[in-house]
């Protein structure tokens, strides 16, 4: 059995203290009221969510996430709270209680189910056996890319990854169609109204 | 016991985190504060499933060293033995360390080096484009019921339409009493 115990000290610091960071903006982020901080708040979440999946070997990963979640994601909200308003309302007292139940309820049965996962890091487990291993077999004799990520995504799974493309095209395409190309404002669609009527 | 909590201790760490978000996403009234807290939810699945993929000892799934080249097979023994060798030559003095390299040896199913699994890794990619693009149509969602309610707090649009609707319900009222 290789669990903990084998891995290296230095790693398992490195994740306490990550993983620490990240519960702190977390809760910062669940009490703040100003939306500015809120929003670069998150954009220091992903930062150091991203920092954490290179200690994890996700460097992949760790670069979409700092491009597309601390730079994309930040500024969208940016623009939208720029465009809507700058604090939040607090929330009451009784809106507060039935979500904490809620949550903790949530919390508590995936603690419960944790019991039965595999050990961090261990290399049986069955997500790291069969399939993956596979990949990492075939892609030196079947592919000249080295990067196994790469290799998986634009030639075993290209189709899904041409279907992320078209995800991204819809979405796109729904914001252009819900906001318009910016000819549209509230003041001129009162104005067409009162045109008409 | 230490050691069961150690080895999901990260799991947990990352329900916590999930906890978080999905209190933000219940508990917040303003539109922008709830995406922000689906994000932390979905980072937090996204945590999730690259912890699991980890595997002790192992590299990035990237290609190095003889495992570059290619070619397969008339490798094997050579891999072994190097296996074999780098186990031993490390000199780490904790025998069971030196076995769960040579176990790592076994499990790298002839490579030179052993990498974590790509194959999450892939799939997170995957959800975190699909991720921003979802925000984005969601804060363009929260633009317009701006421009049309002229704020963005959950409970204040719900009292705009109740009111709405009250006025329209009277309107007609008292159009049938006038036709009657």
């Amino acid at each position: 059995m290789i669990g903990y115990a084998g891995a290296d000290l230095a790693i398992a610091l490195i994740n306490v203290i990550l993983l620490g960071l990240l519960f702190v903006i977390g809760v910062a982020i669940a009490r703040m009221r100003s939306l500015f901080a809120i929003v670069m708040l998150s954009g220091i979440y992903s930062l150091i969510s991203a920092t954490w999946f290179v200690a994890l070997d996700a460097v992949d990963v760790a670069f979409t996430e700092a491009a597309v979640g601390a730079g994309i994601s930040t500024a969208l909200l940016l623009g939208a709270m720029l465009l809507t308003a700058r604090t939040a309302k607090p929330e009451t007292g009784a809106m507060r209680i039935v979500p904490i139940l809620v949550v903790i309820a949530t919390g508590a049965m995936l603690v419960y189910a944790t019991i039965d996962l595999p050990a961090f890091g261990d290399p049986d487990s069955p997500a790291n056996t069969y399939v993956g291993t596979d990949y990492i077999e075939r892609t030196p004799q079947e592919i000249a890319v080295p990067n196994i990520v790469t290799a998986v995504l634009a030639s075993y799974r290209g189709f899904d990854t041409l279907g992320e493309t078209g995800v991204v095209f819809a979405a796109a395409l729904s914001v252009i169609l819900l906001l318009g190309f910016g000819e549209r404002s509230l003041s001129a669609t009162f104005k067409r109204k009162k045109d008409k009527s | 016991m230490l050691e069961f909590v150690l080895e999901r201790g990260n799991y947990w760490a990352i329900i916590g985190l999930m906890m978080i978000g999905l209190y933000t996403l219940f508990a917040a009234t303003n539109f922008i504060k709830k995406l922000v807290g689906l994000s932390i939810f979905q980072t937090s699945i996204i945590l999730f499933y690259i912890s699991l993929s980890r595997i002790d000892g192992g590299t990035a799934p990237i290609l190095y060293g003889k495992d570059a080249k290619g070619h397969g097979g008339g490798h094997d023994e050579a891999n072994a033995a190097y296996g074999a060798g780098e186990a031993a030559g490390r000199g780490v003095a904790d025998a069971a360390h030196g076995a769960s390299d040579a176990a790592h040896a076994g499990a790298s199913h002839g490579m030179e080096h052993i990498y974590s699994n790509p194959l999450p890794h892939v799939l997170m990619l995957t959800a975190i484009v699909v991720g921003v693009a979802t925000l984005a149509v969601g804060l363009a969602i929260v633009v317009r019921i701006r421009e049309a309610y002229g704020t963005i707090e959950s409970d204040e649009v719900r009292t705009t339409d109740l009111e709405v609707a009250r006025a329209e319900y009277a309107v007609d009222k008292s159009e049938e009493a006038s036709a009657a």
